[in-house]
């Protein structure tokens, strides 16, 4: 049956290019179309990291298709909404390979999207570049041979806040992390780190993503010693937990993580956002970077052409996740050419690759790539964000 | 330090379970009236609050904003009730709750269509200075919350209890043959049971979202938790709903705070397995009733 089909829509497809050609006046080589599979949570829970990541891949689609392609082969990407739900991402993966039969794939958007995927790329042995930031993704690396990631480790992330605590002199903190995944690898990291570090855990709390009060768990953290509060998730919980802490009168030190990095949570908590501090990517702080910094070029451009397309200040880190991604498929793809597992290996290769999360250096042991320097702490003044620099 | 603890408990308790409750009155009153389980209450908890939302991003002031607000909720609640639920009054209520859940997602996608995916944040209505009260703090926006749902209960109250629609409101649930017999008519019955749903969902989203935020799928688990806090009420009457709604917010701030945080929403689910595993036959009764 399935033959039958594959005949018929081979027949369509062949009837369709004759078709095409007659009109293009019988030209005959037309270079091979390079299709690329993108899935992001465009809509649902997490679409303050998937809209961007999506906008991203379509501005830099037409950018590169404009200006020739890739060695004169026209980029398709073919994007697919997840809706934040790991099911859908699984079925529209499989979708992606098997009936669009892609090269690559970019994204999930989310660290739970991208585990559930895992075992479906392996199989099909086809080069996963994840959006999401937790290191489970690419770790353990030998059972993840196709698979690599361009946001920062969470690993990256603790050891930053850490080492501003320590600065601080503070070594007793509370976590309050999201039950979902971002925030259970982030609270996993948090842990594991904090006897390097002589943190003490004083207090351990969780939130649900959809949550809309978190004075109950504030409440039992102002009953301990913690002299400061780290909260992991993405937005709308820690602009609630920001919010609350202020209700609350409680004015310990908030750190956050990566997931704030985006304008709205200080759209949503407002006056109560001021003072809170996160490592983030150089891209929020492109402009206050030195011209000496070799991401500077690269983030101040995809800074100005992505804000040119969509609205001043509406640049983000998980647009940039994106942006690295597809940067780095595209050089794979110019050195060997369409074939995924040649890709696979382009991407292993890849080193002093100048990206928005930092600058790359891809191995066989390491998928992300990245250092300690590819994060700098942030923190929120008046609204803006402001290099807090050592 | 573990008295205000205590205290802080409970006020958070008793804001959220305020909410739950007027979420789950909304739920009563159409069960009781009609036999239907109405699963689009939360999506007029969330219209009330995003509407709001814009017609204060128009610049009109808040108490403008509240009632235009809960008016065309309202009217939203009277046009569901005409347009999905009276052409199916022969369907069976099975039929009819599947309708309300396929108006839920009807409502919730339109919502994101118009205003995007992204929270947004409404202003509390009297200030955000704190109040201290036995060591714990209450933020203004709480004691409306509370308020609005105590007004809301005793004015419900007192609708069905006090005056003729109300009184035929009761005849319809008691024995909807019965009150057309005696010249109710049950598809205005009908009518008001909803519009005055919405306007009770589209008020309490009013209050509660410059507490937390608003967005477009803020109702899926508000009328979840409405819902529970109904089905403990038994869906009858107003005082059961209060009680079971601030059972339910006590029990999961407490949960939060000396459980663990974990596990507060799994709280609410088996609040509401057990309340269906107790109640299931009584809920089947009242159907057969009809």
């Amino acid at each position: 049956m399935r033959k039958v089909a594959a005949c018929f829509l081979a027949m369509v497809m062949l009837a369709g290019m004759i078709a095409f050609s007659a009109c293009d006046g019988g030209e005959t080589e037309e270079a091979e179309t390079y299709k690329i599979g993108a899935v992001f949570a465009v809509t649902g829970f997490n679409s303050p990291l998937g809209e961007p990541e999506k906008q991203t891949a379509e501005m830099l689609e037409q950018q590169i298709n404009d200006a020739g392609g890739i060695d004169g082969h026209q980029l398709d990407i073919i994007i697919y909404d997840t809706e934040s739900d790991e099911t859908k991402c699984l079925t529209s993966v499989k979708k992606l390979i098997e009936q669009d039969g892609v090269l690559a794939v970019i994204g999930p958007s989310s660290s739970g999207e991208s585990l559930a995927i895992l075992d479906t790329i392996t199989q099909a042995e086809v080069p996963l570049v994840s959006c999401a930031a937790s290191s489970k993704i690419v770790e353990p690396v030998d059972e993840r041979y196709w698979v690599f990631k361009t946001p920062q480790s969470d690993t990256l992330a603790v050891g930053e806040i850490y080492a501003y605590l320590t600065d601080q002199g503070i070594s007793k903190i509370a976590l309050i992390t999201d039950s979902g995944g971002y925030g259970s690898t982030g609270r996993e990291q948090l842990v594991a780190l904090a006897d390097d570090w002589d943190m003490t855990i004083v207090a351990d709390e969780k939130f649900g993503t959809q949550d809309t009060d978190m004075t109950s768990q504030l409440t039992s953290i102002r009953g301990t010693e913690a002299e400061a509060v780290i909260c992991w998730g993405t937005n709308p919980g820690p602009s609630v937990i920001a919010q609350n802490m202020q209700a609350l009168g409680m004015d310990l030190p908030l750190l956050n993580s990566h997931g704030i990095a985006n304008k709205q949570f200080i759209d949503l908590a407002g006056d109560a956002a001021n003072g809170v501090i996160f490592p983030a990517g150089k891209l929020l702080v492109a402009d206050q970077l030195p011209d000496t910094d070799p991401q500077k070029e690269v983030l101040v451009s995809y800074k100005e052409g992505f804000e040119a397309l969509y609205g001043e200040g509406t640049t983000n880190t998980f647009g940039g996740h994106a942006y690295d991604a597809i940067m780095m498929l595209v050089s794979a793809l110019e050195e060997v050419g369409p074939d995924s597992a040649a890709i696979r290996d382009a991407l292993e290769n890849i080193t002093e690759f100048p990206g928005t999360g930092g600058v790359f250096n891809m191995s066989a042991t390491d998928h992300n790539g990245l250092s300690a320097g590819a994060f700098v702490l942030i923190e929120v003044v008046d609204g803006e964000w402001v290099w807090l620099q050592d | 330090m573990v008295t205000s603890q205590l205290v802080q408990y409970i006020v958070s308790g008793i804001t959220m379970g305020s909410i739950y409750a007027i979420v789950g009155l909304g739920f009563t009153i159409i069960y009781s009236v009609t036999g239907i389980i109405n699963f689009a209450q939360g999506e007029f908890v969330m219209l009330g609050a995003m509407i709001g939302f814009s017609l204060l991003g128009l610049g009109l002031p808040l108490a403008a904003a509240v009632v235009i607000s809960v008016v065309l909720v309202t009217v939203v609640g009277i046009v569901f009730n005409l347009v999905a639920i009276q052409p199916a009054r022969r369907a069976s209520t099975i039929g009819l709750i599947i309708i309300t859940i396929g108006g839920t997602l009807f409502i919730r996608a339109l919502a994101g269509l118009y205003w995007g995916r992204d929270a947004v944040p409404l202003p509390a209505f009297t200030g955000e200075q704190s109040l201290r009260f036995l060591g714990a703090y209450i933020q203004p926006q709480s004691l409306w919350v509370i308020g609005v749902t105590l007004v809301l209960m005793a004015g419900v109250y007192v609708l069905l209890n006090r005056t003729l629609i109300g009184k035929a409101l009761k005849a319809a649930a008691i024995n909807r043959r019965a009150a057309a017999l005696v010249g109710i008519d049950a598809r205005r019955m009908s009518l008001i049971s909803f519009g005055l749903a919405a306007a009770l969902g589209a008020i309490g989203g009013l209050v509660m979202a410059p507490l937390s935020f608003a967005s477009h799928d803020m109702g899926v688990m508000l009328g979840l938790k409405g819902f529970v806090a109904a089905a403990m009420g038994g869906f009858t009457g107003v005082w059961g709903v209060l009680l079971g709604g601030l059972g339910l917010g006590l029990a999961e701030s407490f949960a939060a705070g000396y459980i663990s945080s974990a596990y507060k929403d799994a709280i609410a689910l088996l609040f509401l397995f057990a309340v269906l595993l107790i109640r299931a036959r009584s809920l089947v009764a009242g159907e057969e009733g009809s």
